[in-house]
């Protein structure tokens, strides 16, 4: 038999401890795999081993036993034959007493006793044998760190698996369990230690059992390790974190009741202590004790734990109360984990037992409150000891107050009359009309200290609400006597916490503060039995509307109200109170929305614009409301503004668009319904525009005309293709009705022209603009009525300098004919059509050199367009204009992969050229212009032509032209024969070069870097290429850093360093000295041979730059030095 | 040679919170910032921060890894700077007056601030007055140019700046 020879040797593989422990862990592997597939069943491996089990050589047998553990263990999901289970747990069980082999008889039980669900299991009796040898004759201290976790873990799975015969044993394992924890150090031990602690006072749980008898004792082990400290922080015992273990030991301790008498004064001596860790732990634990102990037993320590609790709270809070916006919905001061774990411990005790309030309501300090309450006025006139008596005070009863129902109806009882007494504020009658006899002293006698625990406790009180409502059958809040109180109380509160407000300044924020927190808090309670009655509730909506309205100027306490309106809102959507969100709706929405429109207000337009949309952003029935406000809004100040001149009118306007736009537009999908009422607002847009036919009042109104594209643009953009037409449609029509259709039929020839400078009216440029951005805007499925007179129109006014109209050529061009091939026909052009007229067409009437209009579809340099460009015809305005338009068509052109784009690029090289083709010299401003366009070209841009905007984009475009006109450009570089077109190429191929992803360009490292490195000469000549020189700088460094261009960078090493050189010294922009200075010191990576001999140069130029201007440009150097 | 340590329980000092600087959203491209008493501090400790000096030579216990700062040998205020003198200045405190690895903290600042201004500067090194007891001779030593390039061309001096002055981590 194979297997069997093969197990020999295995065997003696594994028995042999000279051999290496992968030798070990191979052979035992081969076993267990051969027993799992049964080739091999246990009893002949038994009967196999039996040599290795017997024989007298004590680490050979040792060896053995340990094998048959491991195999046991292996074979845990195996099914067995229970009497060889039987017989096995037998020979382990005997084994536990022959110290030598102790490892191999535990772990054999141990995997035996975990056995479970499967064929043959360990009898009752058995573990009961295992258990009784265990503990007479396994010394468990005296054995090794892996032996020692084992016994822990066999006890533990003893416990868990066999309770009964465990119980039988009663006090032996108890004493078993004692002398084993004894001494532990280790944690991986303890842990489990610590479990078995807590399984046996839970087997034991009566007060005769071993465990009452033995609690002394036992208590006495695993107290010893309380405070849980670690002396070795690092390294490794990082298996167990301490925040586990101390976990488990406070387990242990509050497992059972009997622990009482030991742990309680133990709890709070080590809470006196200094150490932080050790309050924590004994809070915690002190917190877990409560649970388990039970309240009888707990009762006897109240005063002392109640007298510590107040020691941890005082001692852990500080006295700064913060009256920022952000402390407005949360405690207001920093709390530590001490103060974090006694507030819990306190909430626990009062929950469990309501008589632990009688202690709090009875404490001198809590009583003297009162006192120290009425003695200031001010909070900041408040000793420190004052305050943070207040803050205490207000923290206790507050947690007490939040931990039942019970317990904060006494608190309301004791202390909250008192309380509104002491504050002079005053029930009012079962009537609901004020008792107005102290309506003076009211806002004369603002304590400051009183308010804050007066909402604290409102805070409190209202947490309880939403418990109390979710199971039906409790009877609702409404009846609880706390609520009663806040009932009788709550108008005059508000009318107290609404003056407060009202009479803040503001160098004393903690007026407003307290006031508006107040007010949150009276209008933050849930459901109709809340105790603030609707129409106090309104009463508080419009306190706080107020505050917002009437305010000129942003204070705090116009932020604190906006965000307390705002908590408000979210609020009722959050719970969906219709009945408040009626009010809201009412008071809040409409109040601001009704600011909106109207134009005269003292409030500035940004800030009402501000809380209007924060406000509605909280619902969207809201929001639907607020859009419709800005509509009217927009109408209003829009027609003011032409009607009557006003100019405030028509900045309103622009800060209305720019808040639709960053506020609204971002929130699109988030909010069901907004694209819509977005639609209806461009369209209303649109309608304002065709209305207002006449502006009488001439207005350099750029900010305005740049605001409502920008907003054009994006409703466009996140609109449906049904309401992008709708939109498109509109906008047509106004257009067709304007004065701009004239522009088509202008002849267009050059004279004409030339004659057109001047002769948009403003109206007619803002409709042209609209209208460009929302063809931008709109996507290929979109339908563009009459695109041929359209792009005639865009032609001829992008000729004029207009931008925007030669971005919407580009999209056009871009988007054309893509959506048509499924939908409907959306265009009556194709893209050939359109790009005949771009090219061809709208010249042909030009009375020049009309002739040479030949090739049909090629646009290359002998189109009309082309000649302009090339300064042919007509003026250098003209030139550069159709430049410009020219790049933006390419761009289109290119980022749909049209092969026209090439034609393009050969004309803008063409310009670039210090004379072109047929001998004209080109003006230096049309080169550079030239030299632009491949910026946009290859840019992306914000304003069009990007995936918001529904460009068609393919992948790969850039690449595709860079690899176009790298080449050409180079040869270009190389025959210029004027450094100014020299230079424009250059720039030309930066552009190029540093838009494209760096993985293409260190794929043409070798043939790049020349390039740029003289690119990197030639541009810092001029201060003007800055901006240029600095993003192929970073070119280069991208290359420098990478592995890829390792090997032709440390070709080139002595240019680029030569280069890197003079630009650490480059006077006109500090992050190209700096990145620079970077360089130098990564090319420190490049093999030492290479770099040696520049080593002078390099630190003659780092030492130049050590006395820089710019600081963080001399920290570099002194760090590329070093490094050098 | 002295075979224990020299100061074998130094006092320890918190480290004072760093002054944070205010204009480092300066936006004007052309503006000077000249160098002041904090850089030249921050040249000081940034680089080669923690540099055990009461165990460079016997021991090196990663228990114990003080800065010159948390001895208080040196601090921000030991540096006066007047750039446009090209002055530096820097003090520095031994811990105890015996010490005598005094000469090598002051050659490593000296060597470091050498590396780190620009060549205009005239560096003065100096010990606290009353702080050492051979003050006078240290005081010399250290602002002896020549004794300073002698000292530079001992290979073994050499190696021990370059280990104080190379970078540590915390």
């Amino acid at each position: 038999m194979a297997a069997l020879n093969n197990l020999t040797e295995h065997l003696e593989a594994f028995v042999d401890v000279t051999r290496s422990p992968t030798h070990h862990a191979e052979s035992l592997k081969a076993i267990a795999t051969s027993l799992e597939k049964s080739v091999l069943s246990i009893n002949q491996l038994v009967v196999e081993m039996d040599m290795y089990l017997t024989t007298t050589d004590d680490v050979v047998r040792a060896r053995g036993i340990l094998l048959l553990a491991e195999m046991l263990d292996y074979l845990k999901p195996k099914p067995l034959d229970n009497a060889v289970v039987n017989s096995l747990v037998g020979f382990f069980t005997a084994k536990l007493a022959e110290w030598r082999s102790v490892r191999g008889a535990l772990s054999g039980c141990l995997a035996l006793i975990k056995r479970k669900g499967v064929a043959g299991l360990v009898t009752a009796t058995d573990a009961e044998a295992v258990a009784k040898s265990m503990a007479q004759s396994v010394q468990v201290q005296s054995l090794a760190l892996y032996d020692r976790k084992l016994c822990f873990e066999l006890l533990e799975c003893l416990l868990e698996q066999y309770p009964e015969a465990m119980i039988n044993l009663g006090d032996l394992m108890v004493y078993a369990t004692c002398e084993a924890i004894d001494g532990e150090k280790d944690p991986p031990c303890l842990m489990v230690a610590f479990h078995v602690v807590e399984l046996l006072a839970r087997l034991f749980p009566s007060p005769s059992g071993p465990v009452a008898s033995e609690a002394s004792d036992l208590f006495e082990f695993i107290s010893c390790y309380f405070p849980l400290h670690y002396t070795h922080t690092k390294g490794d015992e990082a298996s167990i974190p301490r925040e586990d273990l101390s976990r488990g030991l406070s387990l242990a301790i509050s497992s059972t009741p009997f622990f009482e008498p030991y742990a309680i004064p133990l709890l709070l001596e080590k809470l006196s202590s200094s150490l932080p860790v050790a309050k924590v732990d004994s809070l915690k634990c002190l917190k877990d004790c409560a649970v388990n102990y039970g309240v009888n037993r707990m009762k006897k320590h109240y005063e002392g734990i109640w007298s510590a609790i107040k020691d941890a709270l005082y001692a852990s809070t500080g006295t700064d109360l913060s009256f920022g916006l952000e402390s407005l919905t949360s405690p207001g001061f920093e709390m530590n984990e001490i103060h974090r774990e006694a507030v819990n411990l306190l909430q626990r005790l009062v929950k469990q037992d309501i008589s632990f309030l009688g202690l709090v309501a009875d404490d001198i300090r809590v009583k003297m409150i009162f006192d120290t309450i009425s003695r200031y006025s001010r909070y900041e006139e408040m000793l420190d000891t004052s305050k943070l008596e207040v803050l205490v005070v207000s923290q206790i009863l507050s947690v007490s107050a939040r931990a039942s129902v019970e317990s904060c109806n006494t608190i309301f009882e004791t202390f909250f009359v008192r309380l509104m007494n002491t504050l002079g504020i005053v029930e009012s009658t079962s009537t609901g009309d004020l008792v107005h006899n102290e309506n003076s002293t009211v806002s004369t006698r603002l304590y400051h200290g009183g308010l804050h625990l007066c909402i604290e406790l409102l805070t409190a009180s209202k947490d309880l609400i939403p418990s109390s409502e979710e199971d039906s059958s409790t009877p609702g809040c409404a009846q609880q006597s706390w609520c009663s109180i806040v009932n009788k109380f709550s108008a005059s509160l508000i009318e107290a916490f609404t003056s407060a407000v009202q009479s803040s300044n503001d160098d004393c924020t903690a007026d407003a503060y307290l006031g508006v927190k107040g007010l949150l808090a009276m209008g933050m309670f849930r459901g109709g039995s809340s105790p603030v009655s609707r129409s106090e509730y309104e009463k508080i909506l419009t306190t706080l509307t107020s505050i917002i309205a009437a305010n000129s100027a942003k204070t705090v306490k116009w932020e604190l109200a906006l965000k307390a309106l705002v908590c408000m809102g979210s609020f009722i959507d959050q719970y969906h109170e219709s009945e408040k969100a009626m009010s809201y709706m009412g008071i809040v929405v409409e109040n601001l929305v009704s600011l909106v429109r109207s134009s005269h207000c003292s409030l500035p337009h940004p800030m009402i614009l501000e809380a209007t949309s924060e406000v509605c952003s909280t619902s969207p029935t809201y929001v639907e409301k607020m859009v419709q406000g800005f509509e009217e809004a927009f109408c209003s100040s829009f027609s003011d503004f032409c009607v009557n001149g006003n100019f405030k009118s028509i900045e309103n306007c622009s800060q209305l668009l720019e808040c639709v736009t960053n506020k609204l537009l971002p929130r699109v999908t988030e909010i069901d319904g907004l694209e819509k009422s977005l639609v209806s607002f461009a369209i209303s847009m649109w309608n304002q525009i065709e209305s207002s036919v006449v502006f009488s009042y001439a207005f350099n109104g750029r900010e305005f005309v740049e605001a409502a594209m920008k907003t054009m643009r994006q409703i466009v953009g996140v609109a449906s293709v049904n309401s992008q037409n709708s939109i498109i449609q509109k906008a047509y029509n106004v257009i067709s009705l304007s004065t701009l259709p004239a522009m088509e039929s202008i002849p267009l020839t050059f004279a004409a022209l030339e004659g057109l400078q001047h002769d948009l009216s403003t109206r007619d440029e803002l409709i042209l603009s609209l209208f460009a951005s929302v063809i931008i805007g709109a996507s290929p499925m979109a339908s563009i009525p009459d695109v041929k007179s359209l792009i005639k129109l865009f032609m001829v006014s992008s000729l004029k300098g207009y931008i925007p109209a030669a971005q919407a050529l580009g999209s056009m061009v871009n988007k054309l004919g893509v959506g048509s091939g499924g939908t409907n026909t959306s265009s009556d052009c194709s893209l050939e059509e359109a790009c005949d007229i771009i090219f061809h067409e709208s010249f042909e009437s030009g009375n020049t050199n009309s002739s040479d209009v030949t090739s049909k579809t090629i646009c290359g340099s002998e189109t009309l367009l082309a000649k302009i460009c090339l300064g042919f015809y007509g003026s250098l305005d003209l030139q550069t204009r159709a430049i410009t338009g020219l790049a933006w068509i390419g761009k289109g052109l290119l980022m749909r992969g049209d092969k026209r784009v090439n034609e393009i690029a050969l004309v803008l090289v063409e310009c670039l050229k210090s004379t072109n083709s047929s001998g004209n010299a080109l003006h230096p401003t049309a080169m550079k212009h030239a030299a632009d366009a491949f910026l946009t070209l290859m840019s992306d841009s914000e304003a069009c032509l990007n995936r918001k905007l529904h460009a068609v984009i393919r992948p790969l475009y850039k690449q595709r032209f860079f690899s176009i006109t790298v080449p050409i450009l180079e040869s270009l570089i190389v025959n210029s024969q004027t450094p100014l077109s020299r230079t424009m190429l250059h720039v030309a191929l930066a552009h190029v070069i540093s838009n494209v992803p760096v993985t293409v360009i260190l794929d043409n490292t070798k043939k790049l870097l020349p390039v740029i490195l003289e690119g990197l000469s030639v541009l810092s000549v001029d201060s003007v290429h800055k901006e240029i020189l600095f993003s192929l700088l970073l070119v280069l460094s991208g290359t420098l850093t990478d592995i890829k261009g390792r090997q032709s960078v440390s070709d080139n090493a002595h240019r680029i360093i030569e280069c890197l050189v003079k630009l650490a010294s480059y006077s006109h922009l500090m992050v190209v000295r700096e990145t620079a200075i970077q360089c130098l010191a990564t090319l420190l990576e490049l093999p030492h041979r290479r770099i040696y001999p520049f080593r002078r140069e390099v630190l003659q130029a780092v030492t130049k730059a050590l006395d820089d201007p710019k600081r963080r440009v001399r920290e570099e150097a002194i760090k590329c030095r070093q490094a050098w | 040679m002295v075979s224990g340590l020299i100061n074998e329980n130094p006092t320890v000092y918190e480290r004072k919170e760093r002054r944070v600087r205010t204009d480092s959203t300066n936006t004007d491209e052309f503006s000077v910032e000249p160098i002041d008493q904090l850089e030249i501090f921050d040249i000081l400790f940034f680089d080669f921060a923690i540099v055990n000096i009461h165990h460079i030579r016997d021991i090196r216990d990663p228990e114990h890894p003080y800065s010159l700062e948390q001895l208080k040998v040196l601090t921000e205020d030991s540096v006066e700077v007047d750039d446009l003198k090209s002055y530096v200045r820097v003090t520095f405190t031994p811990t105890v007056e015996h010490c005598s690895m005094a000469t090598i903290i002051g050659l490593s600042v000296r060597v470091k601030l050498m590396r780190s201004l620009p060549p205009r500067y005239k560096i003065d090194i100096r010990v606290a007055p009353g702080s050492h007891a051979t003050e006078a001779a240290l005081n010399k030593q250290l602002n002896d140019k020549e004794r300073v390039a002698a000292a530079l061309e001992n290979p073994n001096l050499v190696e021990m700046v370059d280990e104080c002055l190379s970078p540590s981590f915390e």
